[in-house]
């Protein structure tokens, strides 16, 4: 009986010491540095394509640790981005057909490598150069549910890396995510039809049963409007920003 | 005292232990070495069968689910309907790098060639064998990665802390095609050159094969300006397009080669029943002149394969199993009239019988699909959605379990009023688009039996391609003609008695014959990929079933969501269309995605963790 008692002790004794052994050692803070920041266009955000945390990403390479692999962080759909990360010398580059964009040579390097130096929160806007731009985009909704939006086009490269249009698209949806994937209405001019590209204008009727909308049914007076650009070779699309448009 | 003498009785025993060594050099019982492997002929094949078992397949009737990933079926069981629910393919779907598979092969290839106790036949015959496996797999790799390093020894590490040597930077794609059709040259005259081997390598499967690949590098090489972003500059993605006439003659040339050697021939048992000729084509294991390579099942070996137990119809199942892969309208839309014109299923009218509505058509849907009102192994398949009533603003009357009963008007007691298969949305098992598959079906008893399965073999290879392979490469060689004739004798053997003229023959018409000749044999995602058209089949818009009527055989329309169609029956008592049958178009509700391939899509993602290990290797374009 003495001895079980003394070996429930130990036993007792051993566990705790394991646990605060088990703190001390094998755990070591996560990264706390916030590097946040936009890509953008002349201090103008891009609208992306959110979907499940975003499509277009840059990666982050830092050396000396092994096997190679980039830390890959992603863009919201207005844009922006955040990730927390240690201190450290960074290489940043945005993988070459990523986002509806090209890189820009970065002075330091020449290349279109952007050097980052982390020793705390950062804030830093990405600087690149988009195929087009979609600019003063508006959404109404008038008579009988129906959305009317309008925008201008510009393209911004024009030499020999343009590419064309293939469509402009409005979308409507419910929740304030909406792109090509996630709209239960929307209306597309290809690009080979638009013949003012100052003058883009869209109309879509916001059904009254919207059952087979990918988001299930409901009584709804709002949406969420955005206009996108979809650019012949390219994967990702362009967007304006998100507008709550209200019955 | 006693410590002394177990001290003494230790000593005596552990010296004892150490004076006969030969305890340690005794021979396993248990393993075989290499030497004794390859000083026997049996046990070498065995190797190589074991090999034969490494063929990758992407789509195949051991794994039905892969077959609706492309809107060619849906997904009948509750746990795959996601794969009509997601819209991006993931990057790294089809994803393959299994060099440990080529070091068997590569490593079987160096024991034989040291062997000095097999015969020089088998060695000549075994080696040959693994070089076709191994260009096999290499132009596996190639279709799904691109350009990947070539590899045609064992490499071992020498732990000299130094792993660079082993490092192999990725071939141009065009030098992968290259080394395949190489290989193929050199073993084709090595293999036995005989059609009743069907399960092994032979001539013939060289030259199917040759045909094949060389096809894959011309079209990639002809209509790659269409996806400019799909290139590497390196060439370990795409090819250049001066190449691809000597690809598209190279794979003329093979397919010649193997159709005038005369050994092969379109499957004609059953010229009365061409529906079931085509069916019989895929199940019927003896003297079958059109199969040239297939992978084989045999009952009672532990070899079986379950393709028509997961797919039997459920009203006539023999378990309760099957009806899990519904093929699509979409698919069966493609079917052309037997005057050899395109036409949407006529759903405006009405029928006497349940399967009018698919009379007088290319005999190879009947011989694909298990149609609503017809037969499978003797018995109705029972599909059939409900009473339509007329009388009542269209009113439906219909249950939702199989074969559930209720009560029509006018009537005082329940019956049946939907088919034992179905469909019923959203029940899975059930034929939610109205169709079940008949392709590979074992039409055997007891194939639908969990303890028994079907030895139905799985075909890769089939003279009717290498005809469609000849066709296409004679049409983008600018020989109309004979596309024609090649094209032909594959549609005669389907009942489309009209010829096509030469002047008919379109790049649209090479893609549909394709699409409805091969259905349900893997070359659906690899033929959009190799035109350069997934991302425009794949497109990620919703479509409409109007969509779908308006574009048949139109190769690049949108086919992104799968449709369905459910036929009902007239309740009208008095009328003479009481008893009828009409048929309606819808989508299954599972459906809710439309599939989008992205360009990042055309070559699969190497694995991160493969670029760690080989600083030599580029990642894929556009991901």
């Amino acid at each position: 009986m003495k001895y079980i008692k003394f070996y429930k002790k130990i036993l007792v004794i051993g566990g705790l010491m394991s646990c605060f052994n088990a703190c001390k050692k094998d755990n070591y803070a996560p990264p706390t540095n916030k590097f946040t920041g936009r890509v953008v266009y002349q201090g103008t955000p891009l609208g992306l394509k959110n979907n499940n945390g975003g499509t277009v990403y840059f990666e982050l390479w830092q050396g000396g640790y092994g096997k190679s692999g980039a830390i890959n962080v992603y863009f919201n759909q207005d844009g922006s981005f955040s990730d927390l990360l240690f201190n450290g010398t960074y290489k940043m580059v945005i993988p070459t057909s990523q986002g509806p964009f090209m890189s820009i040579e970065n002075p330091e390097t020449h290349t279109d490598t952007i050097p980052l130096v982390l020793t705390g929160d950062k804030t830093m806007d990405i600087e690149v150069m988009p195929y087009y731009m979609i600019n003063n985009a508006k959404f109404i909704i008038g008579a009988d549910s129906v959305v009317t939006a309008s925008c201008s086009v510009k393209k911004i490269i024009t030499d020999t890396n343009a590419k064309d249009i293939q469509f402009v698209a409005l979308y409507v949806n419910r929740t304030d995510f909406v792109d090509d994937n996630n709209s239960f209405v929307s209306n597309t001019i290809a690009g080979g039809d638009i013949s003012d590209m100052n003058n883009l204008s869209f109309t879509a009727k916001i059904p009254t049963n919207i059952a087979n909308a990918n988001i299930g049914v409901g009584k709804q007076n709002y949406f969420y409007a955005r206009i996108g650009l979809k650019i012949v070779g390219l994967d990702d699309m362009l967007f304006s920003d998100v507008v709550k448009v209200s019955l | 005292m006693k410590k002394i003498f177990f001290i003494s009785i230790a000593v005596a025993l552990l010296s004892s232990a150490c004076n006969d060594k030969s305890f340690l050099t005794n021979e396993p019982t248990s393993i075989l070495t290499t030497d004794q492997v390859y000083s026997s002929s049996e046990l070498a094949f065995s190797v190589l069968a074991n090999l034969y078992n490494g063929y990758v397949d992407q789509q195949t009737i051991t794994n039905w689910a892969e077959f609706t990933n492309f809107d060619e079926a849906f997904p009948s069981e509750a746990g795959n309907y996601w794969r009509v629910q997601q819209i991006n393919y993931p990057y790294n779907w089809w994803s393959l790098w299994n060099y440990d598979y080529i070091r068997n092969i590569n490593l079987f290839i160096q024991n034989c060639q040291a062997s000095t106790k097999l015969s020089d036949g088998d060695k000549t015959q075994f080696i040959a064998e693994a070089r076709f496996l191994r260009a096999a797999n290499y132009f596996e790799l190639v279709k799904r990665m691109g350009g990947v390093p070539i590899i045609t020894k064992p490499l071992t590490y020498d732990y000299s802390g130094d792993p660079t040597y082993l490092q192999h930077p990725r071939a141009k794609e065009s030098e992968v095609y290259d080394f395949i059709l190489s290989e193929l040259d050199t073993i084709k005259n090595i293999l036995p050159d005989d059609a009743s081997i069907q399960d092994r390598a032979t001539k013939g499967v060289c030259l199917a094969m040759q045909s094949r690949a060389a096809l894959y590098a011309a079209s990639i090489a002809k209509y790659g300006v269409n996806t400019p972003s799909v290139n590497l500059p390196g060439g370990e993605v795409g090819i250049p397009a001066s190449m691809a006439n000597a690809y598209y003659e190279k794979s003329r040339n093979a397919a010649l080669e193997l159709i005038n050697s005369g050994k092969y021939h379109l499957y004609m048992k059953h010229p009365d029943d061409l529906a079931t000729n085509f069916a019989a084509l895929f199940y019927d294991k003896s003297n079958n002149p059109e199969v040239i390579f297939a992978q084989n099942f045999k009952l009672k070996s532990g070899t079986v394969e379950a393709w028509t137990l997961n797919n039997q119809p459920r009203a006539i199942a023999e378990e309760a199993q099957g009806g899990r892969l519904n093929p699509s309208l979409n698919l069966a839309l493609q079917y052309e009239k037997l005057d050899g014109t395109y036409a949407p299923f006529n759903t405006d009218s009405d029928y006497a019988n349940e399967g009018d509505i698919f009379a007088n058509r290319d005999a190879r849907l009947a011989g694909t699909f298990i149609l609503p009102g017809s037969q499978f192994k003797g018995q109705n398949v029972d599909i059939w959605a409900g009473y339509i009533l007329p009388a009542s603003n269209n009113t439906i009357i219909t249950s939702n379990v199989f074969g559930g009963q209720a009560q029509l008007p006018g009537k005082n007691y329940k019956e049946q009023v939907v088919g034992f298969s179905g469909p019923i949305d959203g029940l899975e098992f059930s034929a939610q688009t109205g169709f079940y598959v008949r392709k590979f079906m074992d039409p055997a008893t007891g194939s639908g039996q969990i303890g028994t399965q079907s030895e139905v073999w799985w075909v890769r290879y089939r003279y009717a391609e290498v005809l469609l392979n000849i066709a296409e490469d004679e049409f983008e060689l600018g020989n109309n003609d004979s596309a024609a004739m090649y094209l032909n004798q594959v549609r005669l053997r389907a009942g489309l008695t009209i010829p096509l003229t030469p002047s008919e023959i379109t790049f649209d018409r090479i893609v549909h014959e394709r699409r409805v000749e091969l259905a349900f044999e893997g070359h659906e995602l690899f033929d959009n990929k190799r035109w350069r058209i997934a991302d425009k089949v794949w497109n990620g818009q919703q479509i409409s079933a109007q969509d779908l009527f308006n574009n048949i055989g139109k190769a690049s329309a949108p086919n992104t969501m799968i449709y369905g169609m459910w036929p009902y029956k007239i309740y009208q008592p008095g009328s003479i269309n009481d008893g009828k049958w009409i048929y309606k178009v819808l989508k299954p509700n599972e459906v809710t995605a439309a599939h989008n391939f992205q360009l990042g899509n055309y070559y699969s993602q190497i694995d991160q963790g493969i670029l760690s290990n080989n600083s030599k290797l580029v990642k894929n374009p556009n991901q």
